[in-house]
């Protein structure tokens, strides 16, 4: 059976039609989902892509989490269903309140955009589960506020509770604990700062992603 | 009062004589003022109209020429690529941050006016030395200002150039160039038709900024207003008004709602409603009281004039008024009525459709009627004669070596050069390759656009018409290396002041020579930009044409080679050897400007970009570099930086051999099994070859010349500009 994925679009989302495409290379259905609709009928699985979500305005997803989508999606989430936000959407779901910590401006306080190493830290999540712990990961990151923090106790937390997805081998931005993805208490909601939809096609530099769509479209 | 206003509107007398006659009667000041945005220099082209006439225009597969929003290009699959660059240097030199954002918002409006999905662009950038506090300060702003409203924008920023020479201290290039994407049938036009069609206004509302002659205006006394504020006259930029203007405009397209449209830019409402009614053959009436504006009492002429961002004008028939309504609401943006297509050939500015007229004005007059100059011109005294010194320095090549190199990654980090899954080769490279996707489906075609921008202002300083023939040649090698050839050309000249006879010299000689050069290699002009009167102090700046092409890749299977070097690679050279330090980087580093530069010869240098060309599409080579300024020396050493391993090269004798700079030169790194091919079909080509030496090993070594570690190259070459311009971003 294909997987649906919804890919949230808010004014100013800009990587819809990258996710939609790295997830139809992979045999999934995707599906734009309009930021004021509250129906997610047939939808196996979420992305929150990238982008700038109401112009980044006021905090990047300080706006786009009051949308009727956005409640929908917390709703998904509750029952289980598998929700993946990547750079603006990691941004989004810690401003929902559905993944801890927050996401703050580069250390070096430019933009980056390069491609970057990453580890697998877990293969219990809805994104890693067809990928290796300790794997490396050839990923583009595209940001200016991605460097994740959070309280220590929190921090404390997702370690004990292994919930720390992914790792920079690098750090690149000034992330606590080298910390690039997190996933919720009940491993269906993961967020991470790199784009694994740029990382699908050796010809644009890596196919590393792929394990992490394939994971996605697999885990209902 | 009304007869001196002219002039503080910056008319001359003459002008203001061919307006009168015009209208038959005395202009009254509303009138005055459109016409002075629209015959002004940046509007009208004035003084280089003339001469821009003599470029090729013309080829099978071009759908629209020079004139237009942009040009557009068949690129076959029916699919059209639209594209322009267009220069924001004096907003820049004054408000670094906004006047680049503006400017990549202005270019992008030229391109979905066009019924094009933007999908890249590129930025050419000129400033004042790195050791002028003032100068980086400008770079880090631009760049700043590209970053923020590119990436917002949501259109990655694929590539460009950047140089830093005193000759821009106080007035930077911002030369920023867009590249789109449409089906072939949905091509847009900038025209009005149809009498009774409405013109509406979408995007942000109008306010007071962008006025440059308003403050002045409003001084010599036109306003009864006594407060009125001198608002600074660079735009502000809004990437979430763009992107949603951007979304809003093509799904109107993709409804098939307007009949025609056009981007608001310089002269703002004035130009956008007679360029449209004038190309359209027909009148238009405007009601400026229908203009949303950002704050109360604005005036007549402010409206008019007024240079806020992120607005369109879009002509369409009154029942389809509703879905547009429609479209806009979804996408967040305003959209007012303001206009009526009118039988006759007259604008007219009114207070209500029913209440005064303010203004009427023959539409056509304010472009066909503009001035055309031919300004006089001079070849400058040769007093640039050092070139029989033939650059005595007693230089140390090793640390002038170093003094050259510079890793733009600095820059182009801060892009996001990689959305829309299209960049197969990015920034930093001869040239930049996209996948040509549908525009429609986003299928995968496999074939390749290739995009580069080129200048060379130290070529051009020393003869404006070599120099640009060769900066054009330049182009054409860089999209050869990476497999592309040739289709089209948009240029952004970039000259001084035009009422010096010297800079009409340059200008009308760097125009023949991209004349002579486009005509050679068979590529059309499809649209450009002039920016005179840049200048600072009073000093011109080098003459400075910037050329953009784009080209396109029959088959886009591999990764074109690149800079990178494997281990056990042979290094040749192609092309003659024919080189000299005129105008060369080399010199310059010295502080000399001067000397003779070697002609192209355009059919050598065809037969080698086809030679190129074709060894890069068969697999043939591993890495290639295009030779330009710094000539060989640099090449090697960027190529070693890009790379894991060292080079051991001879035949490299000297100096001038190693930082001349020549025509048609390219550098090949291969697998020594290819070599026989390699030199077998450079010899039926009657192309030159010399074989350099290898690849491997940690050290940088020009045998008799240079001996250095590898690192000390790729330090210099990653370190100067983060150094010079901020925290260091770049890690390998």
């Amino acid at each position: 059976m294909t997987a649906t994925v919804g890919v949230a679009v808010f004014p100013g989302t800009n990587c819809e039609l990258d996710s939609i495409h790295a997830v139809e290379t992979l045999g999934g259905d995707g599906k734009i989902l309009w930021h004021s609709t509250k129906n997610l009928s047939g939808v196996d699985a979420v992305i929150i892509p990238g982008g700038f979500a109401h112009g980044d305005y006021l905090r990047p997803g300080a706006i786009a989490r009051f949308s009727p989508l956005m409640s929908a999606i917390a709703k998904f989430a509750k029952n289980g269903g598998p929700v993946l936000g990547i750079c603006n959407g990691f941004q989004v779901l810690t401003e929902a309140g559905l993944l801890p910590g927050a996401l703050q401006k580069n250390n070096g306080l430019k933009f980056l955009c390069k491609t970057v190493q990453v580890r697998v830290e877990t293969e219990n999540t809805t994104l890693t589960r067809k990928a290796e712990k300790g794997m490396e990961l050839s990923l583009p990151i595209n940001h200016f506020e991605g460097n994740f923090t959070c309280d220590l106790d929190t921090l404390n937390s997702l370690i004990d509770h292994d919930r720390v997805v992914l790792r920079y081998c690098d750090n690149p931005n000034g992330s606590i604990d080298d910390i690039a993805g997190v996933c919720n208490e009940t491993r269906n909601v993961v967020g991470l700062m790199p784009h694994p939809e740029r990382a699908c096609d050796l010809l644009l530099g890596s196919e590393d992603g792929k394990v992490l769509f394939e994971s996605l479209l697999g885990s209902n | 009062m009304v007869d001196s206003l002219h002039r503080v509107l910056g008319l001359s007398d003459e002008e203001a004589t061919k307006i009168g006659d015009i209208l038959k009667r005395t202009p009254n000041p509303l009138e005055l003022a459109m016409y002075s945005v629209m015959w002004s220099e940046h509007c009208s082209y004035k003084s280089s109209r003339l001469h821009l006439s003599r470029l090729p225009t013309s080829a099978p597969w071009v759908l629209v020429g020079p004139g237009e929003n942009a040009g557009v290009i068949d690129v076959g699959d029916g699919i059209a690529v639209a594209i322009r660059i267009e220069s924001h240097n004096h907003p820049s030199a004054i408000e670094p941050y906004q006047g680049a954002a503006t400017g990549v918002g202005g270019i992008l409006r030229d391109i979905f006016t066009m019924g094009a999905r933007p999908i890249a662009l590129m930025d050419s950038l000129r400033f004042g030395s790195l050791d002028d506090a003032r100068s980086c300060w400008i770079a880090e702003g631009v760049v700043s200002g590209i970053s923020g409203y590119g990436n917002a924008v949501g259109v990655p920023t694929v590539g460009g150039e950047i140089d830093f020479d005193s000759t821009y201290q106080g007035n930077p290039l911002v030369n920023v160039l867009c590249l789109g994407t449409l089906p072939k049938d949905r091509l847009v036009l900038g025209r009005a038709s149809g009498i009774g069609n409405l013109a509406v206004l979408l995007g942000s509302s109008t306010g007071r900024d962008g006025i440059g002659g308003v403050s002045v205006l409003a001084s010599a006394g036109f306003s009864n207003q006594v407060d009125v504020e001198k608002r600074p006259s660079v735009q502000v930029g809004d990437p979430f008004e763009e992107k949603r203007l951007i979304e809003a405009c093509l799904e109107i397209f993709d409804s098939n709602l307007v009949v025609g449209i056009q981007d608001l830019g310089g002269a703002g409402l004035t130009c956008a409603t007679s360029e449209t009614a004038s190309r359209g053959g027909v009148g238009m009436d405007v009601d400026i009281s229908a203009v949303p504006q950002r704050e109360p009492g604005m005036e007549a002429h402010e409206i008019m004039i007024s240079e806020s961002q992120e607005r369109m004008l879009a002509i369409i028939e009154p029942n389809n008024l509703d879905l547009l309504f429609e479209i806009c609401a979804k996408w967040e943006v305003n959209a007012n009525v303001i206009g009526r297509v009118t039988a006759g050939d007259k604008l007219r500015i009114l207070d209500r459709f029913d209440g005064n007229v303010l203004a009427e004005i023959p539409a056509s007059s304010l472009h066909d009627d503009a001035p055309i100059y031919d300004r006089p011109k001079k070849k400058p005294e040769e007093n640039k004669t050092v070139s029989s010194e033939k650059l005595k320095v007693k230089s140390d090549v090793v640390s002038d070596l170093l003094s050259l190199l510079s890793d733009p990654s600095w820059v182009y980090s801060q892009y996001d050069h990689q959305l829309f899954l299209n960049t197969v080769v990015g920034p930093g490279y001869d040239a930049t390759v996209l996948k040509l996707r549908d525009p429609v489906s986003g299928l995968e075609t496999n074939k390749g656009l290739a995009i580069t921008t080129d200048g060379n202002h130290r070529w051009c300083a020393v003869n404006p018409r070599v120099g640009t023939k060769l900066i054009v040649a330049e182009g054409v090698m860089n999209l050869s290396c990476v497999g592309a050839h040739p289709l089209a050309l948009v240029n952004c000249l970039n000259f001084g002041n035009p009422e010096n006879p010297e800079v009409m010299w340059e200008l009308s000689e760097s125009i023949d020579g991209m004349a002579e050069a486009c005509e050679g290699f068979g590529i059309p002009v499809v649209g450009g930009n002039v920016s005179l009167y840049n200048e600072s102090s009073g000093v011109n700046i080098s003459p400075t044409p910037i050329v953009g092409l784009v080209g396109k890749i029959e088959e886009l299977h591999r990764k074109p080679p690149g800079f990178e070097l494997l281990e056990g690679n042979r290094l040749v050279l192609l092309g003659p050897s024919h080189i000299d330090v005129g105008g060369s980087l080399w010199s310059a580093l010295h502080g000399l400007n001067s000397g003779e530069l070697i002609d192209v010869d355009l059919e050598t240098h065809k037969v080698l970009a086809d030679l190129v060309r074709s060894l890069v599409s068969d697999g043939i080579i591993d890495g290639i570099h295009d030779l330009s300024a710094g000539g060989l020396g640099v090449a090697l050493a960027e190529m070693v930086a890009k790379s894991k391993f060292g080079i051991t090269v001879a035949r490299i004798p000297d100096a001038l051999s190693l930082f001349g700079e020549g025509p048609s030169r390219v550098l090949v790194s291969i697998n020594s099994e290819n070599v026989n091919e390699l030199l077998s079909r450079a010899e039926s080509a009657n192309i030159p070859t010399t074989r350099l030496g290898l690849v491997g090993g940690d050290r940088f070594i020009v045998k008799d010349l240079i001996d250095v570690p590898k690192e000390t190259i790729d330090l210099a070459f990653l370190t100067q500009l983060p150094n010079a311009l901020g925290v260091g971003t770049v890690s390998a």
